[in-house]
């Protein structure tokens, strides 16, 4: 048996490498615990020291997420009627009342509309645009895929007051087409080049096979390529979506009012009544759910080589 | 099926030339066989009448007709490839129907179904149908490629060695499936390969092509019993004809350079004296590895020879070709 051959790892090494992987789960998942944990907490136990790992769980964080309060005094409070929800009865524990719903809602639309709508865009333009590159020959090819790469060789954030100053003049500013443009702007550089390196690998005798047996060539496209790239989209939309989810910087600068995604709100909650540390982790355990599971529906696509086994190479 | 007509073929790519004013037809029923070695153009004649390859000059004419300007899907032709053959993300039995749900065939379901499934009888794959195309060995996939090809009824078949990375056994399998289903279908087929043994047992007429250039077209008896050249001489025959100086034996004609000695051509009676300097039994056949003035030669013997290593014999040419300082052949 030489060194290099393949053997069975010993128990020990695996015991080894299970403790390795525990622990490395354990640093990483803390601080989602952290929050998930946080959303659940009375604002009284959030900040108590030494830190509660028990404690009695609430829902007043997701009340005050989803909600705007008043304060009223204790005469006023007996005056009222029995409270006829039980988050009703929560927020008059604490001497207050609903005074309507948060925007938080609102924010969270926005999210979905301004994140997959920008991932939508991007992977559509990105992989024709990779087609092209990798199968045709386009005049100055190499310049123009400098060219898009070179829209990431600074910060987006450099052009910063360049962008709101054109997005004024545009009549762009604080709206839902205005920021998934700009996020695809910068998303379509990195779309263009994964999935080029991805479609570059898919043998071009499969279109040519296709070609031959009676398809045009946006059919073979269509019918062999796509399915064939499914695991670079795939992925390639998970890196898209979860920067356009996560971007804060001009969501910021750009948005205020209609188009406000989830980001730049989430903070906010610190200001309104004290700092209400349970309603910040119920927005942000919240905001987390939708890239979770859109990373969960793709993640079979994420295996590589499942089809790659009919190519003898 | 048709007639395929080649008229003064010509494409480059950049400073490399790959087919050379070509000219050839592919008569109906035909199974014509390209033979050449790498980079003689041999593929990229098979993509200019597919339509893969646009020519630089010439036309193709399927049918009387020429197809210059369509497409490959318009042309109608079937193409089997060397390799990467298979949709991986597909069963067998979606790689056989792909050619028939193509918007130019439309066949209905039904149809489908048992062009499909008679198809996968006749190449014995029948038991894979619902099997991803992943699943398969090399063999089996690259009968369903050829089963792809026959689900159709194209006017031409155009194959680039699609024997050529199966094993030995496998390979001669399917040589005579191909030659059967030539033979039932009355098919047209053009079909690349470099292996002489492919191109003797399943050709009707074979192309010798030597840089994009057909220098020889004709039966694989013409060819191996007639080359007009040197080259085409050393493209057929096993072990490889000898190719010694004219003036080794006596008799050459002027002019002659070159005399081509098949194995088979050489009486081990008379003549001149050489020496044994390898006997390989091959069991069907004994190979004799002679030396002559310093010249190796191959030659045949027979199978239970007492011939060893050093013993001398005379030989003397019988039927040889003489070839010029050029390589052509002097008649």
């Amino acid at each position: 048996m030489s060194s290099f051959s393949i053997t069975e790892p010993s128990s020990r090494q695996k015991w080894a490498a299970g403790t390795l992987v525990i622990l490395y789960a354990v640093i990483t998942l803390l601080p989602l615990f952290w929050i998930l944990a946080t959303g659940f907490k009375t604002p009284a136990d959030a900040i108590s020291y030494p830190p509660k790992i028990l404690f009695e769980p609430s829902l007043e964080g997701y009340v005050n997420l989803f909600t705007t309060r008043t304060r009223v005094t204790p005469e006023q409070l007996e005056a009222l009627p029995p409270p006829e929800t039980w988050y009703e009865a929560i927020v008059r524990n604490r001497d207050m009342v609903i005074a309507g719903p948060s925007r938080y809602g609102e924010r969270f639309l926005n999210s979905l509309i301004i994140g997959f709508g920008s991932t939508f865009l991007s992977i559509f333009l990105g992989t024709l645009a990779a087609y092209a590159f990798s199968r045709f020959r386009v005049p100055l090819k190499d310049d123009l895929l400098f060219f898009i790469l070179s829209t990431r060789m600074m910060p987006p954030i450099a052009v910063a007051i360049p962008i709101f100053l054109m997005f004024r003049t545009l009549g762009l500013s604080d709206t839902h087409l205005g920021m998934i443009l700009l996020y695809t702007a910068v998303n379509i550089s990195l779309a263009v080049w994964l999935l080029k390196g991805f479609i570059d690998e898919i043998p071009r005798e499969y279109e040519e096979a296709a070609l031959i047996d009676g398809y045009t060539r946006f059919q073979a496209f269509y019918k062999v390529v796509l399915p064939q790239a499914a695991t670079g989209i795939a992925s390639t939309a998970i890196f898209c979506l979860i920067f356009a989810w996560n971007e804060y910087a001009f969501a910021v600068l750009l948005t205020s009012g209609t188009a406000q995604t989830a980001p730049p709100f989430i903070p906010t909650i610190i200001g309104v009544g004290g700092q209400d540390w349970p309603a910040v982790a119920a927005g942000a355990t919240l905001f987390l759910v939708p890239v979770m599971v859109f990373t969960i529906l793709l993640r079979k696509h994420l295996l590589r080589g499942i089809t790659f086994g009919a190519v003898r190479k | 099926m048709a007639d395929v007509v080649l008229n003064n073929l010509s494409k480059a790519f950049g400073e490399t030339t790959a087919v050379e004013n070509l000219s050839m037809t592919v008569p109906d029923g035909s199974f014509v066989v390209l033979l050449g070695p790498t980079g003689a153009g041999k593929t990229t004649t098979l993509r200019l009448i597919s339509g893969l390859e646009q020519a630089d000059a010439g036309t193709v004419e399927i049918n009387g007709r020429a197809v210059n300007n369509d497409t490959p899907a318009q042309r109608n032709v079937a193409m089997v490839f060397q390799q990467y053959s298979l949709y991986p993300h597909m069963t067998v039995r979606e790689n056989l129907a792909f050619p028939l749900r193509s918007p130019i065939l439309k066949t209905p379901e039904d149809e489908i179904t048992r062009k499909v499934q008679d198809v996968a009888d006749v190449l014995h794959i029948a038991h894979k149908l619902d099997n991803r195309a992943t699943a398969l060995s090399g063999g089996e996939m690259q009968r369903v490629s050829i089963g792809r090809a026959l689900v159709r009824e194209p006017s031409i078949f155009l194959m680039d060695e699609p024997l050529s990375s199966l094993d030995a056994k496998l390979r001669a399998d399917l040589r005579i499936e191909l030659k059967r289903i030539h033979a039932s279908l009355g098919a047209t087929l053009l079909y690349v390969t470099h292996d002489q043994i492919e191109a003797m047992t399943m050709a009707t007429h074979v192309g010798v092509l030597d840089q994009g250039r057909l220098v020889q077209f004709g039966s694989p008896r013409e060819i191996y019993e007639n080359p007009v050249s040197l080259y085409v001489a050393g493209r057929l025959g096993m072990p490889r004809i000898n190719a010694l100086p004219a003036d080794l034996f006596p008799g050459a004609p002027t002019g002659a350079k070159t005399i081509g000695l098949r194995p088979e051509h050489i009486d081990q009676e008379g003549g001149k004296a050489c020496k044994v300097v390898r006997v390989e039994h091959l069991g069907d056949q004994t190979r004799l590895h002679l030396t002559l003035e310093g010249h190796d030669i191959v030659t045949l013997t027979d199978v239970h020879t007492d011939l060893g290593t050093g013993d001398e014999i005379a030989i003397q040419p019988r039927n040889p070709l003489y070839f010029d300082a050029g390589g052509d052949r002097i008649v």
